[in-house]
This record gives C-alpha cells, sequence and structure tokens, in this order.
C-alpha cells in the first residue's frame, strides 16, 4: 500500500516538474535565438524575489491571481468550462466600486456589502451562462465568451457621466469609494503594504478544500466530474449540479477583484488589471485544482510578472516572461496527459503481469482496486 | 482531462428530427426579406446611412476577418477538433503578416502571415491529436502563448525601424483594391435616389464593387470553396467523416490523424489569414491587441451558422454590420433599427402564434412592443448598446435554437487510434 501512494506521488510530482523543466529549456532557446544570454535572466529574476518589496509586489498580485483560479477550478472540478471569470470579475469590481463610492455605511457593514455585491454580480453573470446550459443546452463556453464581450459594453456604459462614471483627465473612473469600505493592509514599512483581503484568498482556498473534500456537495461535484453518468446513477440531479456550480464558481470569480479594489485603488478605473480570468486558467491547470497547488501556481505567476520589469534595464526584454507564462500552460497540460496516459499503462501492464502469473484469486486487496481504478 | 469537452453539444434531446439546413435559396430569401425590411424602416425612418455605399462596403469590411476566422472554426470542428485557439492564430497571423509584409511587400506578408497561423494550429493538432490534451485547455493555452510571442518579437522586430515602436509595426505597403468602373458609380446613384427596395439593393451590392481589397475578394470566394471541399469532394467527405464518427471512418481505411492534423492546420492558416487582413488591409500596420477578440466572434458566428458555411457567412456579415453601425458613429441610424428590431420581433411573435406556442408568442410581443416604446421615447441610443447587440443576439439565437443546431458527432471527443476494437 505504502509503495502505491509513493509512485502516485512520483506521477503527481512529475508532471509539473517535467513542465517547468521544459518550459525554462524552450525559453532558453529563445533567449538563445533572439541572440541573448539563456541564464543570466533567471538569476536576475531570482535576485529580484529576495527583495522584500517585490516580494510585497508578488503576494499581492499572486491573491488576485489565486481567487480568480479558484473559481476557474470549481468548474474544471466538475468539466464546466467557466471561460467567463474575466468578465465576472470585472464586472463584479465595477459594480462594488459603484456600491462604495454611493452608500457610506460603517466599515463593518460596508465592507460585506461590497463582498456580496462583488459576489452577486459575479454569480449573476456566470448564472447566465449557467440557466442557457441547463434550460437550453447552450455550451458554457460560448456562452461565457459572449458574456465576456457584453460585460466589456456594460461597463463603458456605466464610465459614461451620466450613468456612474467620473471623468478624472482622460481615464474613466466610478468616483472614489467611501472610505468606509477600504481595507486597511498589513504595513510593511519600507516595502510597501500587503492588500488586506489577502486573508480573503487564503480564506476561499481553505473553505475550497473543505467543500470539495468534506461535504456532500462536494463529493457530488467531484463525481459529476470524474464521470456524469455514474453521478446520475447514485441520484446526483446534474442539472441543479451545473447551475450550483457556476453560481459559486461566478461568485468567487467576483471576489477576484477585490483585494486591489478595496486595498488600493479604491475606484474601477481604465487602469484596473484586465485580463487575470484567462490567467486564471492557465493558473488553475498549472495547480491541478487543488488548492495548495494553485497558490504555488498564483505564487510563480505573480513572480514572473512582477520581477520581470527589471530586465528591461539589462538589456533583456521583460516580455520573455510572457513567453514562459505561455509555454509552462503549454508544457504543463501535455505533461500531465503524457504522464497520465504513461501511469496508467503502467498500471495495466502490472495488472496484465499479475493476472498472467495467476495471482488475481489470491490476489491482495491492493491488485483489485488498481483494477476498479482503471 | 480527457473527456468530452462538450462545446455546445446539447444537454437535451433534439426536439425535431427534421434536419434544417439553411441551403442557398433559404439563404437569398432570407437576405432579401431583411434587405426589404431595411428598406421600410429606412422609408419611415429617413435614416438613410442604414444601407448607403460606404456603411455596406466598412460592413464588409469589417465581416471579413471575423468570416475567415469562422471558416477556421469550421474545418477544425468538422474534423472533430474544437478550436478556441483561433484568436491566439489570428494573433500570429496579424504579427507575421505585419512583419514580413513591411520588409517584402503585402503579397510576400500574406503568405507568412497565413504561415504564422498555420504553425498556431500545427501546435493545436500536436497537443490535441498525438496528445490527446483536452481542446479548449490547448485553445486556451496557445492564445495566452501567441500573445506572449508576439509581445516578446515585436520590440525585437519593430523598435527602431523608422514608423515601428514596441507595439507597432511600421506600415504596410497598401495590397491595392479596385472599384468596378461605371457599375460602382452607377450604384451609388441609384442608391442615393431613395427609392424602396431598389435602392438598397443597389448599396449592398454597391458595397460589394467600390474599394474592395483583393484579399476580400479572396476571402469571400473562400467560403464557397469550402463548401466544395468539404461537402463535394472525397477529401472533404473522409475529413467530415472524422468528425462524425472517427472510429468508422477509421474502419473505412481513413487515416484519422492525418486528416484531423490537416483540417486543424488550415483551420490555423485561415485565421491567420483573417489577422493578415486586419494587420495589411483593414490598418496598414500591426497593432498589438489589434485581433479584439475577433477570433472568438469568429467561432460565435460559426456555432451561429450552424457549422455550414452559408450560415457562417451570415453571422460574420450581422457581426460586421453592426460594427460599422459603431464604427461610422451612426447613432441615429441605430436608433432607425429599433424600430427594425420591434418589427423583427413582431414578425416572430405571430410566427410563434401561428405554430401555437403562445406563451412565447405573448413575450415576444411584449419585447417587442417595449423595443417600440424605446424607439419612440429616444432619439438616439448609445454605443456601447450596439457594440453588445452582436452578442446578445448570438446568445439569443443559441438559447433559441441550440437545440435544433447539429455539430459534428464527435467533436471535442477525444481520439485514439484503435479504441474501437
Amino acid at each position: 500500500m505504502k509503495k502505491f501512494d509513493k509512485e502516485r506521488l512520483l506521477l503527481g510530482v512529475a508532471g509539473p516538474v517535467i513542465a517547468l523543466v521544459v518550459a525554462v529549456a524552450l525559453t532558453s532557446v529563445v533567449l538563445l535565438a533572439s541572440g541573448q544570454n539563456p541564464f543570466e535572466p533567471y538569476t536576475l529574476m531570482f535576485q529580484q524575489a529576495t527583495y522584500s518589496d517585490i516580494q510585497v509586489l508578488i503576494i499581492n498580485q499572486a491573491s488576485l491571481y489565486y481567487i480568480a483560479a479558484l473559481a476557474v477550478a470549481i468548474g474544471f472540478r466538475m468539466n464546466l468550462f467557466n471561460i467567463g471569470v474575466d468578465g465576472q470579475y470585472q464586472l463584479a469590481a465595477m459594480m462594488a466600486a459603484i456600491v462604495g463610492a454611493h452608500v457610506a455605511l460603517p466599515a463593518a457593514l460596508q465592507v460585506p456589502l461590497l463582498m456580496v455585491t462583488a459576489i452577486c454580480t459575479g454569480a449573476l453573470w456566470a448564472g447566465i451562462a449557467g440557466v442557457l446550459k441547463v434550460t437550453r443546452g447552450v455550451s458554457e463556453v460560448v456562452a461565457t465568451i459572449m458574456l465576456n464581450a457584453i460585460a466589456v459594453s456594460v461597463i463603458s456604459y456605466l464610465w459614461l457621466p451620466d450613468v456612474f462614471g467620473v471623468k478624472l483627465g482622460n481615464n474613466n473612473t466610478t468616483g472614489e469609494m467611501h472610505k468606509s469600505g477600504w481595507v486597511p493592509g498589513f504595513d510593511m514599512g519600507e516595502s510597501g503594504e500587503i492588500y488586506g483581503l489577502v486573508i480573503l484568498a487564503a480564506v476561499l482556498g481553505i473553505g475550497y478544500w473543505i467543500v470539495l473534500n468534506r461535504t456532500r456537495f462536494g463529493f457530488d461535484l467531484r463525481a459529476s466530474g470524474a464521470s456524469e453518468s455514474a453521478a446520475a446513477a447514485s441520484g446526483v440531479n446534474s442539472k441543479r449540479m451545473v447551475l450550483t456550480a457556476m453560481l459559486l464558481s461566478g461568485g468567487i470569480a467576483g471576489l477576484a477583484g477585490l483585494p486591489i479594489l478595496l486595498g488600493d485603488t479604491h475606484t474601477y478605473s481604465l487602469n484596473f488589471p484586465t485580463g487575470i480570468g484567462f490567467l486564471g486558467i492557465g493558473i488553475a491547470l498549472l495547480g491541478r485544482n487543488s488548492p495548495v497547488g494553485i497558490a504555488f501556481a498564483a505564487l510563480l505567476w505573480a513572480w514572473l510578472d512582477k520581477a520581470s520589469p527589471e530586465l528591461d534595464f539589462h538589456g533583456y526584454d521583460k516580455e520573455i516572461a510572457v513567453i514562459m507564462q505561455g509555454l509552462i500552460v503549454i508544457a504543463v497540460v501535455v505533461s500531465y496527459e503524457a504522464v497520465r496516459e504513461w501511469g496508467l499503462r503502467r498500471q495495466q501492464r502490472r495488472v496484465g503481469a499479475e493476472l498472467a502469473a495467476g495471482n488475481v484469486l489470491g490476489g491482495s486487496n491492493n491488485t483489485e482496486k488498481e483494477v476498479a481504478g482503471r | 482531462m480527457t473527456t468530452a469537452t462538450d462545446v455546445n453539444q446539447p444537454t437535451l434531446q433534439p426536439a425535431a428530427p427534421g434536419s434544417r439546413r439553411l441551403s442557398l435559396p433559404v439563404l437569398l430569401l432570407v437576405i432579401a426579406g431583411g434587405l426589404a425590411l431595411t428598406s421600410i424602416v429606412r422609408i419611415i425612418t429617413g435614416a438613410d446611412g442604414i444601407t448607403n455605399v460606404s456603411q455596406m462596403s466598412t460592413a464588409l469590411e469589417l465581416a471579413v476577418p471575423i468570416g475567415l476566422a469562422g471558416l477556421g472554426g469550421l474545418w477544425a470542428e468538422r474534423s472533430g477538433v474544437v478550436n478556441i485557439g483561433l484568436e491566439g492564430m489570428m494573433i500570429l497571423g496579424t504579427w507575421f503578416g505585419a512583419w514580413a509584409g513591411y520588409q517584402w511587400g503585402p503579397w510576400t506578408g500574406i503568405l507568412i502571415g497565413v504561415i504564422g497561423g498555420a504553425i498556431g494550429g500545427l501546435l493545436h493538432a500536436i497537443m490535441t491529436v498525438t496528445f490527446n490534451v483536452n481542446h479548449i485547455v490547448s485553445g486556451v493555452a496557445i492564445n495566452i502563448l501567441a500573445l506572449g510571442a508576439t509581445r516578446y518579437l515585436s520590440p525585437l522586430a519593430f523598435e527602431g525601424v523608422p514608423g515601428g515602436s514596441a507595439k507597432q509595426s511600421p506600415p504596410v505597403e497598401s495590397l491595392g483594391q479596385f472599384t468596378v468602373p461605371g457599375l460602382s458609380d452607377w450604384l451609388s446613384t441609384l442608391n442615393s435616389k431613395g427609392w424602396f427596395f431598389v435602392s438598397d439593393l443597389a448599396g449592398l451590392l454597391g458595397g460589394l464593387v467600390t474599394d474592395v481589397s483583393w484579399l476580400t475578394l479572396i476571402a469571400v470566394a473562400l467560403i464557397p470553396a469550402t463548401w466544395w471541399i468539404l461537402w463535394r469532394s472525397p477529401f472533404g467527405l473522409r475529413l467530415r467523416s472524422c468528425g462524425e464518427n472517427p472510429i468508422a471512418a477509421e474502419s473505412l481505411g481513413v487515416n484519422v490523424y492525418k486528416y484531423k492534423y490537416i483540417a486543424v492546420i488550415i483551420s490555423g492558416g485561415l485565421a491567420g489569414l483573417g489577422g493578415v487582413f486586419l494587420s495589411i488591409v483593414a490598418n496598414p500596420f500591426y497593432l498589438e491587441g489589434q485581433t479584439a477578440g475577433r477570433g472568438y466572434i469568429g467561432l460565435a458566428a460559426m456555432i451561429f451558422g450552424n457549422w455550414m458555411p452559408g450560415g457562417l457567412a451570415l453571422g460574420a456579415v450581422l457581426f460586421g454590420y453592426t460594427d460599422s453601425l459603431n464604427l461610422r458613429g451612426g447613432s441615429e441610424n441605430v436608433h432607425a433599427l429599433l424600430l427594425l428590431g420591434a418589427i423583427l420581433l413582431a414578425i416572430g411573435a405571430i410566427w410563434l402564434a401561428v405554430k401555437k406556442k403562445y406563451v412565447s408568442a405573448v413575450i415576444t410581443l411584449v419585447i417587442g412592443v417595449l423595443v417600440f416604446l424605446w424607439y419612440s421615447m429616444t432619439n438616439e441610443v448609445p454605443s456601447q448598446i450596439v457594440s453588445a447587440t452582436p452578442y446578445v443576439i448570438t446568445l439569443l439565437v443559441l438559447s433559441l435554437s441550440a437545440q435544433r443546431l447539429r455539430m459534428p458527432k464527435a467533436d471535442g471527443l477525444p481520439y485514439r487510434k484503435g479504441q474501437g476494437k
């Protein structure tokens, strides 16, 4: 039994490690091809990670990525592709900013109000796709892509000065939020401030683990993802699962923009980060939908983002980090698939060998389990 | 991640088995009907802009990249591979097209741009066909990589060149465009008369013969060409059989891997051509973020068109036309189209009532009345609503007809040689 677990662990680690090695090697090839030192950028970027101000930036950025990736991962766990996290978090952040600018309650009420606003907006936007899927059979992939595009229009409509917009020079904003909605950060002295809502990201990660692994709902969700027909046979209402998962995913997506909104910008403007939803897809893939894996992946992504600007000062292009992110995602998905198939084949061969040796009747529990595991 | 990708697979049972293919006469009838209605609306509202020659010509130009991306999606999905990576392949097309175009002329640019897109397609094929990675995951990864690659390459290739910057390429020489002499002028005159139907038809046709780029012509020709290759040639039959039932195709001796590879590479090439169109014809340079999600819209146009070339073209034109309304600043024109929307909704309500679907009919009628009230209460429409319109329409069409749309049967499913044994 112990040996079996070790092998599984090995297979689990092999995927990301191979992927990272391949991605780094390919990035070095790209660097070589553009006539630059293939190793120095890494040392420069590692060096950056030792500075405390960069560390603060990395943690702050990672909190946004982490929440967005969790939202994507919930869908992934049951084979739902919520491509729309991007639109959901942007629209949710904007609604929270608007509410924050027009409602002034004491902080103890204001912050929860803003969170509920964001959760509801995100869930509503994802819920449209969920309802269309369960009632009309529209693919959630296409529906969420359309909803992303619609969200862009809605946002620019809400930015109009006679709707909720406030013009600041050339920038569209939603006006500054009331101070009671600001979430104070952790002061790190010279190095800056860690967003207070980094805590929220951690809480969400723990909640994600508990719900998926320790509740009936989580079991149903994972069962629906592993085999829809088996889940249906055991009494899971697949339509309700799809809708719930979509709403939950959208609700979490809605929170993705809040750490920076309540901790730093205090308004939704043209400078608000976009595209985090799409990055979240890559991060969820890299983290294998597990809360710990996603945390590492989010930190890796944030590190590539925040350490790369330094490269510009040393004659490299910081965009090499973006290439690396793309290569990591591709290497990751290919290596996971390859490792999975390799593991399956290995298992089949072993079971085959044991069957041939006539062990099956007197076989241990272990063998039976593996046969079932196919 | 090897489970079914399930793009647009209706979760409900198909409503009626009868096939509802959009044949050519039906398509022409729909276009003529739409034009007649538009004409009525134009005469009532006096918004002459909605069918004038330059409007139509802009609409065509905007429809081409969407249509090309959609064609790319069609090729891939007909062979059973879902291609969300169209956006990334288009990005590669814009970059490589402009990069080669500014150095060696626009035609070389087109060729290199198509090759750039095809490389993206090849990568998608390797990941989905050989490694059996989930199609959507692979597509998303390609979109991320293509964006990163072009962002990295732009400063290296364009910075320091006159007219170029880290985000923009130097200008590319024009490909040249043609106007059919005589005919164009005659149609423009006819268009300006303001007669019922005739002038609108003249506007539509005028848009097709005035200042048309050669690449537009190629793109338009690719639609019937695709139809002929996929539905009338043995090669196309084999390719489509891979998308419908790869195991059956395999049993008949078709090399499914080969056909999937070919289809996805062509798909990438077509998306690349759409990208080239953006960076050589629509604008004479590459600009970061130039595709602005058109790859996704192309995919939507394809689904809108029920995985058929004719329907796809109609979808692309719809998207292009709404885009052109936005671009030409016609808030008055858009306002006029509200009336058209109200009329269409009323017709839809009558249609539903005839089919005895009274609840839907009443809902449609109420929405129609609301749109009409909106039309009569206001004088113009915010441009943001206009830009959202094609997406809303696509969602509506999908939600009304998703059960009637028929995607290739094995679309998005993993396939391994010999799995049927």
